[in-house]
């Protein structure tokens, strides 16, 4: 089943470490308790976001993996907690 | 330089001290166009992550932080020849590996355009928006010719050795790239 989320990120065709900073940037925009959905192909994401949460303080949800062409789209879910 | 001002320091200091970030420090040596990406990476990186970033730049890593194009204003003719013949300007590094006389870092530049990837300017533009504070070695700029006003604008503090220490020892990560 599919993660419910407020906001989408779409950071595709972007490398390390675009993504993440985008993701500080959005998260700003959020209120306590959305989530954002952050789109990457890039597969370091699937390391970084966890770390990243776990620095910031924010909540990881998860992750999906969807695959589009010869591409794999990483979807991954942080709840903004602060 | 004018850019100091821009932050109440107390107020800054009293913010950081109910935060409590995590600090990084990175010694930026080298001048070679993959080596400061490295820092800039790690730097933006650290940012985004809330950590609050000092870079110090110093000896070739200078040339990061010299406006492009503009020559040496050093008094003395030996320092100006040394400050002509290293030329300094973000987009100029060369690799530290391949360059081949320019043509293996106009190669890396063309694959990095063409897959989006940010270069060293655009880097560094993102690192001073993430609030990454920049320190030129005062030392090292009198040694290599390189005047204060041909760095660029923006760039928070003139200083030394104690500088640095005071920072890195209070700080969890400490590189030297």
């Amino acid at each position: 089943m599919a993660i419910q989320y407020d906001v989408h990120l779409d950071t595709l065709g972007l490398f390390c470490p675009m993504p993440i900073i985008k993701t500080s940037k959005k998260i700003k925009q959020l209120v306590i308790g959305q989530v954002l959905q952050v789109v990457s192909d890039d597969e370091g994401i699937k390391k970084d976001m966890p770390a990243w949460c776990e620095t910031t303080g924010h909540e990881y949800l998860g992750l999906e993996e969807e695959i589009n062409g010869n591409t794999i789209h990483y979807k991954t879910y942080v709840r903004k907690a602060k | 330089m004018s850019t100091t001002a821009k932050l109440d320091p107390q107020v800054a200091l009293a913010e950081l001290q109910e935060r409590k970030p995590d600090r990084v420090t990175i010694v930026v040596l080298s001048g070679s166009m993959d080596r400061v990406m490295s820092a800039f990476i790690i730097a933006t990186g650290a940012a985004s992550m809330g950590m609050q970033v000092t870079m110090f730049f110093t000896f070739w890593g200078l040339n990061v932080i010299r406006k492009p194009g503009v020559s040496s204003k050093a008094r003395d003719w030996l320092r100006r020849a040394f400050g002509l013949l290293n030329r300094g300007g973000a987009d100029t590094l060369p690799l530290s590996r391949f360059h081949f006389w320019g043509l293996g870092t106009h190669m890396m530049k063309l694959v990095m355009r063409r897959s989006r990837m940010p270069g060293v300017p655009e880097l560094m533009d993102m690192a001073k928006d993430l609030g990454v504070r920049f320190i030129a070695c005062t030392t090292t700029l009198g040694l290599m010719g390189i005047t204060k006003d041909t760095l660029l604008d923006g760039i928070d503090q003139f200083a030394g050795v104690s500088t640095y220490l005071a920072e890195a020892k209070d700080a969890q990560v400490n590189l030297f790239i």
